[in-house]
């Protein structure tokens, strides 16, 4: 019986496995084999010219480009934020407070929202600053977005980190500056794992950005400039009746899945340097 | 000294300096310290003076205030909003809880080793140098000079001099708490504290703590909490016995545990409660 009941469980933990596996195998299949043939120099390295909705020359770079630049100052923003309040929720308050047991809830059901809300909600900030459809109409929407993910990624390493570790600089004669210091440093694996999640989430959403940062063939040169993106791209091209200009979707796709797997390796080795140097 | 008992709250004018007679100065000196936690009475009117270069021990069963006592000496209660601390407590004559007292100056008088060590997140020799290089000190052969003085007096150089640039958190936990004396030691403290700075050690590594508080007793002030009796046998010069936030008995280690002068502190010492 016992036994039984172990191969049951076993079974069931390496088929969800499975399933889950092929699923994500299937859909880098499909992106691959339709988007490969239509994958070219000339896709990323042009802007879309004149007939390229219709199947003619041009390429993303556009996308490519304000995908890029929304993410980047997206996540450097919500850094500066995230870092902060973590900071406060764990050092300041105590670890039982009720204000950080509130934050942390109020965190996790932004975390739940979906993304179309965050669009909608940066699409109203923006008519009440009298702002169009712009790049920083986009960093502040998907800013709003990952913020969430970010804090609460950093949380959970920062609630590992032993008051002792505190006490110890502290004793030593620290100032709280130099604590802080300190703190962040154990911190550091913890952020490095924050930026991964909120660039996948930021830079592969859709629904916040169509509002926001709205859609244009030329790459942004300011901040008020709207600006293309990688999803957006892929919708577009997608619900074209032209075969061709669908399969460069998948093309589009297959370059935003390189550039998430690319950043993903680098923000990895970067803090497995890190660590092995520093901590 | 003349011995009249009132029922359990014994007074404490400052026995030691009667009664040693080679007494030296008291290096710290607590004056009716009284500590609340969100209007719990933790420590009730502690008056102590533990002198100068010798190892003061202070037991008591576990809740009486111990801990809560030795961290009042540096100041860590300071970023506690609920704690709140009345009377006063010198070192070297001066009050470190007036007001303008700067926290930084006094805690660079002391070095704490936590009851698990706690290494920072850096390397050996970095961990060592911390203090001095958040003090000022500069200067990479100085830093190293130091961390290899450090690293001797804790018996630790021959063993990490090879691996000074790797992690601290390498370490074993007996070499990482020797460590952290090091690292306390570097800010050329006054006085030593230690919170049960051997209970999460195996033996062997207990004991090697235990001989270097033995042999830096010369140079510095070592308080320590400790939950083993027989720990502070060893090496105990003074002892000091609290029990539920009371200050029962203060004397030397010999006065304390072969004629202890109050009820409770004959019961504990024998064993009868723990």
């Amino acid at each position: 019986m016992k036994r039984l009941e172990e191969k049951i469980f076993k079974i069931l933990m390496i088929g969800s496995t499975m399933l889950i596996l092929s699923v994500l195998l299937y859909i880098l299949f499909v992106i691959m084999k339709k988007g490969l043939p239509s994958l070219s120099w000339e896709m990323i390295s042009q802007i879309p010219s004149g007939g390229f909705y219709l199947g003619k020359e041009g390429g993303i770079l556009n996308a490519i480009m304000g995908s890029l630049y929304l993410i980047f100052f997206s996540v450097l923003i919500s850094l500066m934020i995230s870092v902060p309040v973590v900071m406060y929720l764990n050092f300041t308050l105590r670890r039982k407070s009720r204000l950080a047991a509130f934050a942390r809830l109020t965190f996790d059901v932004l975390f739940g929202i979906p993304s179309i809300v965050y669009g909608a909600f940066g699409f109203t900030v923006m008519i009440f600053f009298g702002l169009q459809t712009s790049l920083l109409g986009g960093i502040i929407a998907i800013s709003l977005l990952i913020i969430p993910v970010m804090i609460r990624s950093i949380d959970e390493v920062a609630i590992l980190i032993p008051s002792e570790l505190i006490e110890a600089t502290k004793s030593l004669g620290a100032t709280n500056y130099e604590t802080i210091k300190v703190i962040t440093r154990q911190l550091l694996p913890g952020i490095s794992t924050a930026v991964l999640l909120s660039v996948g989430r930021g830079i592969g959403d859709a629904a916040t950005v169509l509002f926001t940062a709205g859609y244009t063939d030329s790459i942004p040169t300011s901040l008020t400039q709207p600006a293309a993106s990688l999803p957006l791209a892929i919708f577009f091209q997608l619900s074209s009746p032209v075969e061709e200009v669908q399969n460069r979707a998948y093309a589009a796709a297959l370059i935003l899945t390189i550039i998430i797997l690319t950043l993903s390796f680098a923000a990895r080795y970067f803090s497995r340097r890190l660590s092995k140097n520093k901590i | 000294m003349e011995l009249m008992t009132p029922p359990l709250i014994v007074k404490q004018p400052k026995p030691i300096e009667k009664e040693t007679a080679d007494c030296h100065k008291p290096h710290i000196e607590v004056e009716n310290l009284n500590l609340y936690i969100q209007n719990n009475h933790i420590l009730k009117n502690i008056n102590m003076a533990i002198p100068d270069k010798s190892i003061t021990c202070i037991i008591g069963p576990s809740g009486c205030g111990k801990t809560t006592l030795l961290r009042t000496f540096n100041r860590l209660h300071d970023d506690s909003v609920d704690v709140k601390i009345t009377g006063k407590l010198f070192v070297d004559c001066e009050d470190i809880y007036a007001k303008d007292t700067e926290v930084t100056h006094i805690r660079k008088k002391m070095g704490l080793l936590a009851q698990r060590p706690c290494s920072l997140p850096m390397s050996i020799i970095d961990n060592v140098v911390y203090g001095p290089r958040i003090h000022g000190v500069r200067g990479k052969r100085k830093l190293y000079e130091i961390a290899r003085h450090q690293l001797h007096a804790v018996g630790l150089w021959d063993e990490v001099k090879d691996r000074l640039k790797s992690p601290a958190s390498k370490l074993s936990i007996g070499q990482q708490q020797r460590l952290c004396l090091a690292r306390g030691l570097a800010v050329e403290p006054e006085i030593i504290l230690g919170d049960e700075a051997t209970s999460a050690l195996d033996p062997i590594s207990s004991k090697t703590i235990e001989e270097l508080f033995l042999s830096l007793k010369d140079k510095y002030t070592i308080v320590l909490v400790t939950h083993t009796l027989r720990q502070a046998k060893r090496i105990a010069d003074y002892v000091a016995f609290m029990y539920l936030g009371e200050l029962i008995e203060f004397g030397t280690a010999d006065q304390v545990f072969n004629h202890p002068k109050h009820k409770l502190t004959k019961e504990y010492i024998s064993g009868g409660f723990s």
